[in-house]
């Protein structure tokens, strides 16, 4: 769905702009409509959290910060967040300082538009482009220790903020891109996510109760494989489950996904270091 | 970076008080019993044994095998006699070894 806002930010231009500019806008406006026309989806009820599928004793391993496995890669991420790393000599903290203060509020807004280079980035994107621009110490693989750890730790911050990823003109591309790999469907089962996480959400697939498939807890410790993971890992064993091709973990393709669905968790809190089965 | 464990110890108790002192160990409790990608048996690897002294007397003993899971976490009470420290230690079976303190101040 097209926010209000988007077409809100359009009337606050300048009252100077000229005609053809006028004419521009006027008609992006009513491609905007139209846009939301075809994208009409049925209106959806306020999103529930896959915190509240998940059975009593999930729940509560989730709200102990001291038995949440999950925190054992937050506090991995907090020693990281201090030790200096590449031929820069810097720490994360030698310019963001504090975490806890700097980092508040900065998952819920992810992914977003690097301001430089004008790529869609999450939160694993961000800390491996800082490691690469800033500490001169090279990316980190996706799904390592380190970068798991340091994304929890950073999406940690946010904890108990709503998401509000913004749809705006910078973004809207990678946002219809997400938005069509969510419809779209695919692999040997020709499923696309909608079937099960917005048609079926609520019911039974085998002895799992189907989630609506937010993002909010990411990265989650996931009982099923005994470790932390990320939104991208459990995003693979989707196109898995439907027998479809899996993107690379990091991928333009699931960083979009990532957008769309954030977009789709607007207003729920985030749940850093999730627990799933 | 070696074995990362958080522990809950009290940081305060009066005496005669019985605590709850809880360890979770970030490690992979290797079963043995997995295959790898390519079919080959995957070496087991569990923390085979750990302990927890307090003020050098040991008051806690695991010993663990494949039917732990990986990060365990555990939980067992202790009476709170005098003030001291609570050392754990632990080895898995590749030799390795981790450590972790805590200090606990008992009053009346």
């Amino acid at each position: 769905m097209i926010p209000a806002n988007a077409a809100a930010n359009a009337l606050r231009w300048p009252s100077a702009v000229d005609c053809g500019v006028r004419k521009l806008l006027v008609s992006f406006c009513g491609l905007l409509l139209a846009v939301n026309a075809v994208a009409a989806e049925p209106p959806r009820p306020q999103p529930k959290s896959g915190l509240s599928y998940a059975g009593a004793d999930v729940r509560a391993l989730q709200a102990d910060d001291f038995g949440n496995p999950g925190m054992l890669w937050v506090a991995r991420g907090e020693k990281l967040w201090n030790i200096p790393t590449g031929r820069s000599g810097k720490s994360c903290a030698s310019c963001h300082r504090e975490a806890p203060a700097s980092m508040k509020g900065v998952a819920a807004r992810y992914p977003r538009i690097d301001a430089g280079d004008k790529t869609l980035l999450n939160i694993e994107g961000r800390i491996n482009q800082c490691r690469e621009r800033h500490q001169e110490a090279g990316a980190l693989a996706y799904e390592s220790e380190e970068l798991l750890a340091l994304t929890a730790y950073a999406a940690h911050q946010s904890r108990h903020l709503p998401v509000q990823a913004e749809i705006n003109e910078a973004n809207r591309a990678h946002f219809e891109r997400g938005r069509e790999t969510y419809y779209r469907r695919q692999g040997q089962m020709n499923l696309a996510c909608t079937h099960c996480h917005e048609r079926n959400a609520g019911r039974k697939l085998l002895a799992d109760t189907i989630s609506e498939g937010h993002g909010n807890a990411y990265p989650v410790y996931r009982l099923e494989w005994q470790s932390a993971g990320s939104l991208h890992r459990r995003l693979r064993a989707c196109y898995f489950g439907v027998r479809a091709e899996q993107p690379a973990a990091g991928s333009a393709e699931l960083v979009d996904l990532e957008l769309y669905l954030a977009s789709r968790a607007r207003g729920l809190p985030v749940e850093t270091p999730g627990v799933r089965r | 970076m070696s074995m990362l464990a958080r522990i809950q110890v009290p940081a305060q108790a009066r005496r005669g008080d019985i605590i709850p002192i809880r360890i979770a160990i970030q490690h992979p409790m290797e079963t043995g019993y997995r295959p790898d990608n390519f079919g080959r048996r995957i070496t087991k690897n569990v923390i085979n044994t750990l302990t927890c002294r307090y003020n050098g007397v040991e008051v806690f003993r695991a010993e663990m095998g494949s039917g732990v899971s990986a990060n365990p976490q555990l939980q067992f009470y202790v009476r709170a006699d005098s003030s001291g420290e609570f050392v754990f230690d632990w080895v898995d079976d590749s030799g390795e070894r981790g450590s972790e303190r805590a200090a606990l101040a008992v009053s009346g």
